[in-house]
């Protein structure tokens, strides 16, 4: 192998990954730039820079209205979504049972699934049952997509999980219950952990889904959708930079967590 | 047998039933069910209602008229085959174009950036959950007139260009965008499935990098970027938000048309009906592609 050839080659792949990156932060410095500056139209380069649109925005009591629906909506899926996900991700990599194949399939399906026609399905369902919309019915269609998606990040860690540890404490004598709180539940931890991360962020950022299901109540990504097809106003910006940059303070301090935790774990 | 003796006892008999039930299935049965009940009630009847609901007659917003296949009539002698066409053809485009660009990167996140790729892997996920909408209205700002690139352009050269926005190569543009997560991770997957081994002892034996890709790494890493291309299509057939913010109805995706049939025609019929026939599509590829694999390897079972 000629290695000289070889570094060009990784030279290359490594200054397309990091093109890639760029590419991908690209609009959302965009935003960012367009949410600080005075004037009511955007146009770059930025002559006036300025934050009045930041105060504008926040002292709005419609954006508090929003932000509340949104964190209400993204708090109620996670609690749901952790729970019933930490069952799936046992049955989907745990136990050896007949139904375990076509399980793991048909959790997958909701993923594999256009979400605008998975909202618009629910919007008829809804209406079937006769179910007023609000914000909670949007609570049960963001589930439908997110139960499988934390079912599959939970999976991950339960594959790692060795039932041996759950054997040997019944056999020194634990309770079932003593076993579940302080085997089962602290090994299973990061994987609960990003799970919950997961529900939440993504509850947080749907669109397709809350479109057709929260009724009178309007999101976060509703709104901005809303005034961005109308028109340009820099309110857009504002309320899109602080949803990013509050998804990324989350994530990047919920991966701490993690990695203190795989710490921990290791050094028990 | 227990069964006999139950019904002597009817007042309790219920509930034993239910505990002989429980007692029956595995632990693996009781810790699906409760995931198995949800997407029976969140998934399975919403699209099995869609499918009673497309055989009613038109502009009708019940369950209980006389079944018909109006519907499918109606769009068979309509135009709703060009949004269906653009639906499947822009979709098949983005999942080529980003299977092109994703796996040299995933290839790098395996083979070469070592402790750094998962740093990478944050990187690429963090735009995931911000709101697509938010990250198409930054693309938006990025081309249209005035905007960050013509804005540049101008004040550097002083030429002024008309904006690239609302055009078909914009909507293409933005869905490779927002669906780079969904090719990149499974293909990264895939790519970590070849084992170094097998690539060395190909080396070894001789074979020039390019057979070595082509015979040994894409076929080794095949499920990941089937997987991959499975997700980016599903998804990207179903996208809406590319053509209305980028493309501004240049393009009219199919489920604008079913939007469009749910909402201003109030004829939930009609929508019902073109929603099914697009899940025939998906639904058909999915169970295709995903019958083949064994997820349990997929996922890191050892």
């Amino acid at each position: 192998m000629n290695t000289r050839e070889q570094k060009l080659r990784h030279a290359l792949v490594i200054v397309w990954t990091l093109v890639l990156v760029l590419f991908v932060y690209l609009p959302i410095v965009c935003i960012s730039l367009a949410s600080f500056t005075a004037s009511r139209y955007f146009q770059f380069p930025i002559t006036r820079w300025g934050l009045e649109w930041w105060a504008k925005t926040f002292s709005s009591i419609e954006i508090r209205q929003l932000l509340s629906t949104s964190l209400s909506i993204a708090l109620a899926v996670t609690l749901l979504a952790v729970v019933l996900g930490f069952f799936g991700a046992l049955a989907f990599a745990r136990y050896d049972w007949r139904g375990r194949n076509f399980f793991q399939r048909v959790i997958l399906l909701p993923i594999f699934f256009p979400q605008s026609v998975l909202g618009l399905a629910l919007l008829l369902w809804f209406n079937a049952l006769g179910v007023q919309l609000n914000w909670t019915t949007a609570v049960f269609a963001h589930l439908v997509w997110i139960v499988p998606v934390v079912t599959l990040v939970m999976a991950i860690q339960v594959y790692s999980f060795d039932p041996a540890l759950e054997e040997a404490a019944f056999d020194l004598g634990a309770s079932r219950w003593q076993v579940w709180s302080e085997v089962t539940l602290p090994v299973l931890f990061p994987g609960i952990f990003s799970g919950a991360l997961f529900a939440f962020l993504l509850s947080w950022g749907n669109f397709p889904l809350s479109l057709f299901t929260t009724g009178a109540d309007t999101t976060v990504p509703e709104y901005l959708y809303a005034k961005m097809v109308a028109g340009y106003t820099p309110g857009v910006p504002v309320l899109g930079t602080v949803s990013t940059a509050g998804a990324a303070l989350l994530l990047v301090g919920g991966y701490g967590v993690i990695l203190l935790l795989r710490r921990q774990q290791r050094e028990l | 047998m227990n069964s006999s003796r139950n019904k002597e006892q009817a007042g309790s008999s219920a509930r034993r039933l239910a505990e002989q039930a429980a007692a029956r299935l595995g632990p693996g049965e009781k810790t699906a069910l409760p995931v198995l009940i949800f997407l029976f009630i969140g998934f399975a009847a919403p699209l099995l209602a869609v499918i009673w609901y497309s055989f009613m007659p038109p502009r009708t917003f019940s369950f209980t008229g006389v079944p018909t296949v109006q519907n499918y009539q109606t769009i068979f002698q309509s135009t709703s085959y060009i949004s269906f066409l653009w639906s499947l053809s822009l979709a098949a485009l983005t999942t080529a174009v980003l299977a092109l660009i994703c796996y040299p990167v995933a290839y790098a996140m395996v083979r070469v950036f070592g402790p750094y790729s998962m740093l990478l892997t944050l990187l690429f996920t963090i735009p995931l959950f911000v709101s697509e909408n938010i990250r198409l209205y930054g693309w938006v700002l990025f081309f249209i007139k005035n905007g960050v690139l013509l804005g540049t352009v101008k004040h550097l050269s002083g030429l002024d260009l008309q904006s690239l926005l609302f055009t078909r190569a914009a909507v293409i543009f933005g869905m490779v965008y927002v669906y780079i997560p969904f090719m990149l991770f499974p293909m990264t997957l895939g790519v970590s499935m070849v084992p170094a081994e097998t690539r060395d002892a190909a080396f070894d034996l001789g074979a020039t990098r390019w057979q070595v890709f082509r015979e040994v790494e894409l076929p080794l890493s095949m499920p990941g970027v089937l997987i991959g291309s499975l997700l980016t299509f599903v998804l990207a057939v179903g996208a809406i938000a590319e053509a209305k913010v980028l493309g501004g109805q240049k393009v009219i995706p199919i489920t604008h048309d079913i939007e469009i049939a749910f909402t201003y025609a109030q004829n939930w019929p009609l929508g019902s009906a073109l929603a099914v026939l697009l899940m025939a599509v998906v639904g058909a590829l999915v169970l295709l592609v995903l019958r083949r694999f064994d997820l349990d390897l997929l996922l890191g079972r050892k």
